[in-house]
């Protein structure tokens, strides 16, 4: 007969072999993406040549019939980085597409909710809260009802014609633009614009900002603090973490994003390399993890930094009130 | 002073309402008063002629065999993948309650998914679920035979798999984070007077967990819709009848620019929402009320 002690013991250890097992089925995605990145392109096709002949039959190269899923390369190499890096600019080309759009829309979205934020904060009244509470039913609606809104005003604009409107056009010459860089930049905006006003990050910070206790804020005030150093001085260091974590979440969905450019970007050479790698597979398998690899360094960077913060965030995002 | 301090509030209060501005202008340009051109063009034949048609169109998209399909398979997911991923997350977050060494590289190991694109690690995926891939070559070993899973009547495994994979490191973060808000002398309480383990989770801590579960079901209804992204990842344009999904229907609608299709498919999708919302609403405020 165990004691209670030592059943508890018992029970610990079933639990934390478990959770062994569910960590590295979790991680495996992610672990077998970059130890395949360093296999030679032949021992790529070997493995997993399979799975290119159901996509084009008269391609049989591949060797075995099964697609075998290998954690260890036989010889590890970065052939695989070296092609993608130095020759098949195609990619680069398509990772710049992705960093042109998700970094101004971070970076902008965040700027604007942080500013949303202190607005809803400070003096709370009804108009303010029935506003609020558009926001989080905007926010709740997916993109399969926000795309359409989205897609007529990109439509209106010309954002969507090589010819659009003229004015726009014109607005953009002026600027010294080039035809060209014209239309590429008025599908860009057609993407980047409403995601700057995505309501995400401004339903976080507030509920963030409404937790401030006001006494520190009456404080800054005795001592002349402005309402502006009262944003800057007191609000954001103290939402610091919050603020990385949002901006770690809208970073990672808008580098995953694949709805917006199907239907905004009509010029698939400015796709993002969320989009283009889908197509990866009936082409270059052998540059595909390599390819993966790179696409994912900048998140896994950012997590690794801001893991803590980003927990914070998560949890403060808990609850629709208040 | 008292004047002057008067002064002071309301150049605050005013500051603080022009903060609202750009991003109400923002929200107004690109999703309200367009929201507004698109419950318009829904009632509506053609945006040349515009003549009201009432809910002709409407009629015609819920007859049409594509739309049909594309709910029904959108929906079907949801129903699945929902639940499965509150529960599953739910039972982490108690797995990592526990006094058990190296919790913390467990969370990051759990939460890792949800930082790592899903184009990076697709081809992953679909060496796992290929017709001769690792799942089916587990199977064979124990006798069994494989199917083709993303062509099969199975094929939302697929899916639902990878979906849980990047969503339940999120929900478990939430859900820890609510459990370690419940009081502790509640429990402590239920303990002396001798409740068991099974009977303090589900007549205290669930009660107590009910806004945050109602919060990850709202969030995972929201991010199920999204799913789209790894089904185009891994089919492409060509998707296989059980993973046609209506973001690939509004897409030919977006394609063929059927304004009156796709605004009343916007419209009607908005309605499910803010219906499946306010019952949840009522469902959690009914259920928690006697906790707060």
């Amino acid at each position: 007969m165990m004691t209670k002690k030592q059943k508890e013991k018992t029970f610990n250890i079933i639990i934390t072999v478990f959770a062994c097992v569910s960590a590295v089925l979790f991680l495996m995605p992610t672990v077998l993406t970059i130890a395949n990145s360093f296999m030679t392109s032949t021992e790529i096709s070997a493995n997993y040549g399979a799975m290119l002949s159901n996509m084009t039959s008269d391609q049989k190269t591949f060797i075995s019939d099964n697609v075998n899923l290998k954690f260890i390369p036989d010889k590890v190499t970065f052939e695989q980085y070296k092609n993608v890096l130095f020759k098949s600019p195609d990619y680069l080309l398509k990772f710049w597409n992705s960093v042109i759009l998700t970094v101004p829309i971070t970076l902008f979205q965040i700027a604007v909710a942080i500013i949303t934020s202190y607005g809803f904060s400070r003096y709370p009244n009804k108009i303010k809260s029935i506003i609020f509470f558009v926001y989080i039913i905007l926010m709740i609606m997916p993109y399969q009802v926000t795309l359409v809104p989205n897609f007529l005003v990109a439509d209106k604009l010309g954002f969507l014609d090589d010819t659009g409107k003229a004015g726009i056009d014109s607005f953009f010459s002026g600027l010294g633009l080039k035809p060209d860089s014209i239309i590429s930049l008025k599908q860009r905006l057609a993407i980047i614009l409403p995601g700057i006003f995505s309501p995400f990050s401004v339903f976080l910070l507030t509920k963030v900002m409404k937790r401030i206790p006001k006494s520190y804020i009456e404080a800054a005030k005795l001592d002349g603090a402005s309402e502006w150093q009262i944003m800057t001085r007191i609000h954001l260091p103290l939402c610091k973490g919050a603020v990385i974590s949002v901006t770690m979440l809208v970073f990672i969905d808008y580098w995953n994003m694949v709805e917006q450019p199907l239907i905004l970007m009509k010029d698939s050479d400015l796709h993002p390399l969320s989009v283009f790698l889908s197509q990866i597979n009936t082409g270059d398998i052998g540059l595909a993890f390599a390819v993966g690899v790179v696409y994912m360094i900048p998140t896994i960077l950012m997590f690794l930094y801001g893991e803590d913060y980003l927990v914070e965030g998560i949890t403060a995002s808990g609850g629709l009130k208040g | 002073m008292k004047i002057k301090n008067d002064c002071g509030r309301r150049k605050e209060k005013i500051f603080s309402n022009l903060c609202l501005i750009p991003s109400l202008i923002g929200v107004l340009v690109f999703f309200l008063v367009p929201f507004g051109i698109v419950i318009y063009y829904s009632l509506i034949n053609n945006p040349t002629s515009a003549e009201f048609v009432g809910l002709e169109n409407y009629k015609r998209l819920l007859q049409n065999d594509a739309f049909i399909l594309s709910a029904k398979n959108t929906a079907m997911f949801s129903a699945i993948s929902v639940p499965l991923a509150i529960v599953l997350s739910l039972w982490l977050a108690v797995l990592l309650e526990r006094n058990i060494p190296g919790k913390s590289i467990f969370r990051t190991f759990f939460l890792s998914p949800l930082m790592v694109p899903t184009a990076s690690v697709v081809l992953v995926w679909q060496v796992i679920f290929h017709n001769h891939g690792t799942i089916n070559q587990i199977i064979e070993l124990f006798g069994g035979k494989g199917i083709d899973w993303l062509k099969s009547p199975y094929g939302q495994v697929v899916i639902i798999v990878m979906f849980l994979w990047k969503n339940l490191g999120y929900n478990m973060i939430l859900f820890m984070s609510a459990l370690a808000g419940i009081p502790k002398d509640i429990i402590e309480v239920a303990e002396l007077e001798g409740a068991s383990k099974f009977y303090q989770f589900v007549h205290i801590k669930l009660r107590y967990l009910s806004p945050t579960i109602l919060f990850v079901l709202i969030l995972s209804l929201i991010n199920s819709f999204k799913i789209f992204r790894e089904v185009y990842l891994l089919t492409g344009d060509h998707p296989t009848d059980k993973v046609y999904m209506l973001q690939h229907f509004m897409n030919n609608m977006f394609n063929n620019i059927d304004y009156q299709k796709l605004s009343a498919g916007a419209i009607i999708f908005s309605l499910v929402m803010i219906v499946v919302i306010a019952v949840l609403l009522i469902v959690e405020n009914f259920f928690g009320k006697d906790v707060e």
